[in-house]
């Protein structure tokens, strides 16, 4: 007979206390450990203390393991992160885990910060010199935009905040006026208000736009262009006229096949030697230029994907119907297709926009490209690893916030209900 | 009377498989015909190549005054005055059943969208789904659906109406309600082909059936002698497996 009965309702009085007690015991063990640095149970040998939160865990894990309880919540914990030796083993290795590394990072990002002084001189503390980012942070929104004229940029982002915003409240017919001033007529009026040379506003190169407006700027045309151009890509691909489809492959295998990096080293520095002198083409428009057919080509292949995942039978129910191909593709074939590669056409969407960091090679410096500027100055060598964490963050809150749309997209035309 | 559709020694092949051999086939305003036969013989291509879903090799046809060839430029202005309905309904699952039957009018009949629903949902009365208009298709039983599909079909108000074996992925019991519509359809005049195997359906309605095997129309007869009294031995066994 064993001596430790296996956990049961029978025994549920004394394990279930005795378990949970053990399990409460490794976790303060390691938290203590973690954030006050004290060994609660430095009397053993080093080798027993080191391991004592996972035996004690472990075995509390164990005894709490009683099938059919009764306790609901007990059942569902069991079910999930406790079903057996192996699951509990990783439940408290991963708890662990979080234990032990948030006190760093909270002591880096918050506890022994710097928030407040001006120089690099005012950081003392151990973590993270925040002061960096909020010295600059004029710099990494506008790049080398002259301060005084920022309120255009500002202006051309509020027009476009506001008109999207009003845009959710507004009825559906005149939403559709919305995107199409969005589409069609924003774009051109946002670029003159922030190039300028216009309406009695000073003109600003392009050489001077930078920081996050640049990273939005570019990714906006960007994406506004590449959607089209890998459409009919894709269409193309498929067309059943071979100069068309050959014309297609050869644009997508190129673009594919070729690294951002050296399409826009072409676009800026070979493209300008086969131009007719005096002719010129802003190099910011020459990179755009460049990234829309690259992540055209991409986008191309995602849409491809959709058009081919149809049945043929819809090609024949719009056929039948007496719909040419225009009409077909436009009505039948397309609105379906891009439903179904919403997730790959966010996923080339949000690829793109964390490219725009390498136009740093053609000396464009947008957010990521400001914080490498910034860092190089002998004033404040030593703030990389500030400087990228923001960029990172940043970052991180467009594309989430673009993968969220997505998604929200995707249930709203989702019609399998 | 005059012919609405004339096909003349039309042969077709997919790669070197010939999959019509010199099929000759008229039909007068009105009409409703019936083809049977064995899987692979050519039915559904036959009635494919009438609104040139599928393109012939060699031969004619003619569908309404106008030959259907490589340069026919108002194929599209044919396939207007062609409905077809498909065996797996094929209904555009992005829209609702009332967009489904509005979508073709507007767009290519440009038919204002008031009359487009207008007639969509006379049509949609007519196969008696005028209560699922809101809905979309796959919220529909598999009857409903191909009934929507009829109503499609309608609502372009073909000349002819071609059925490529419309209840074979239904089940049993709905089977009955599709075919309703069709005989009622049938008995408005509507010219129809219709594949199918369904012989109680095509005894009722059928002026002529028509018999297909390896590609070849083996038997054309009216429907009463085609029944009772067939000519060729593969028409004589073939019925006897079927009925």
């Amino acid at each position: 007979m064993n001596i430790i009965s296996k956990p049961s309702k029978d025994n549920i009085k004394s394990y279930l206390p005795t378990g949970i007690t053990l399990v409460f015991l490794s976790l303060l063990d390691v938290f203590v450990n973690a954030f006050f640095n004290y060994d609660l149970l430095g009397f053993f040998p080093s080798q027993i203390s080191y391991f004592s939160p996972l035996i004690f865990g472990f075995i509390g894990l164990y005894l709490i393991r009683i099938e059919f309880s009764g306790i609901r919540s007990l059942d569902i914990l069991n079910k999930n992160i406790n079903s057996n030796n192996f699951n509990a083993f990783l439940t408290l290795l991963t708890l662990f885990i979080l234990i032990k590394s948030i006190p760093p990072l909270l002591n880096w990002f918050i506890l022994d910060a710097n928030f407040v002084g001006n120089t690099k001189e005012d950081c003392t503390g151990d973590g993270a010199c925040w002061v960096f980012i909020k010295v600059w942070f004029n710099r990494f929104m506008y790049g080398l935009y002259p301060d005084a004229e920022q309120w255009r940029i500002n202006t051309a982002f509020l027009i476009l905040f506001a008109i999207v915003g009003v845009s959710f409240f507004v009825s559906a017919k005149l939403k559709k006026y919305f995107i199409l001033f969005l589409i069609f007529i924003y774009p051109f009026l946002g670029i003159e208000l922030i190039s300028g040379g216009g309406f009695g506003l000073k003109y600003v190169e392009t050489a001077a736009w930078g920081g996050l407006s640049l990273t939005f700027i570019i990714s906006a045309f960007a994406i506004l262009f590449c959607f089209p151009i890998g459409v009919f890509l894709a269409l193309g691909r498929r067309s059943s006229l071979p100069a068309i489809r050959y014309i297609s492959i050869g644009f997508i295998e190129l673009w594919r096949g070729v690294p951002l990096i050296t399409v826009l080293f072409m676009s800026a520095v070979m493209f300008p030697m086969f131009l007719p002198d005096g002719t010129f083409i802003d190099k910011l428009i020459r990179v755009l230029i460049a990234i829309t057919l690259f992540e055209a080509a991409y986008m191309a292949e995602v849409v491809r994907g959709g058009l081919q995942a149809l049945p043929k039978g819809q090609y024949e129910a719009a056929k039948s119907l007496g719909m040419g191909y225009w009409r077909m593709n436009a009505l039948i074939i397309l609105p379906q297709a891009l439903k179904l590669v919403i997730p790959g056409i966010a996923n080339t969407l949000l690829a793109l926009v964390k490219d725009t960091p390498l136009i740093f090679v053609v000396g464009l410096m947008e957010l990521a490209g400001m914080i490498g500027l910034a860092k190089t100055n002998p004033k404040w060598l030593g703030m990389a690893m500030e400087g990228y964490v923001f960029a990172g963050l940043v970052f991180w809150i467009i594309c989430y916030a673009m993968s969220r749309y997505s998604q929200n997209l995707e249930k709203k035309l989702s019609t399998e209900r | 009377m005059g012919k609405i559709i004339e096909l003349k020694k039309v042969n077709k092949w997919f790669d070197k498989f010939q999959v019509l051999k010199d099929i000759d086939l008229e039909v007068a305003p009105q009409e409703k015909i019936v083809i049977c036969g064995p899987s692979g013989s050519g039915k559904s291509t036959l009635i494919r190549c009438i609104n040139r879903l599928e393109e012939h090799q060699e031969g004619n046809i003619i569908v309404d005054g106008t030959e259907l060839a490589e340069n026919t430029k108002n194929i599209e202005k044919i396939r207007a005055e062609v409905g077809m309905v498909f065996q797996q309904f094929n209904l555009f699952p992005h829209l609702s059943i009332l967009d489904n039957c509005t979508l073709a009018p507007i767009w290519v009949k440009k038919l204002p969208k008031k009359e487009a629903e207008e007639v969509a949902m006379k049509n949609l009365t007519r196969v008696q789904i005028d209560d699922q208009a809101l809905k979309f298709p796959g919220q529909l039983s598999g009857g409903q659906q191909q009934r929507a599909a009829i109503a499609r079909a309608l609502c372009m108000e073909p000349k002819i109406m071609l059925f490529d074996e419309p209840t074979s992925a239904l089940d049993p019991e709905m089977i009955k309600e599709v075919l309703d519509v069709m005989v009622d359809l049938a008995k408005g005049g509507m010219t129809m082909i219709v594949v199918t195997h369904e012989m109680g359906f095509a005894k009722e309605v059928a002026d002529y059936m028509i018999f297909m095997d390896e590609g070849k129309i083996v038997e054309r007869a009216k429907t009463k002698e085609f029944f009772e009294n067939p000519k060729s031995d593969r028409t004589k066994l073939f019925l006897s497996q079927i009925l």
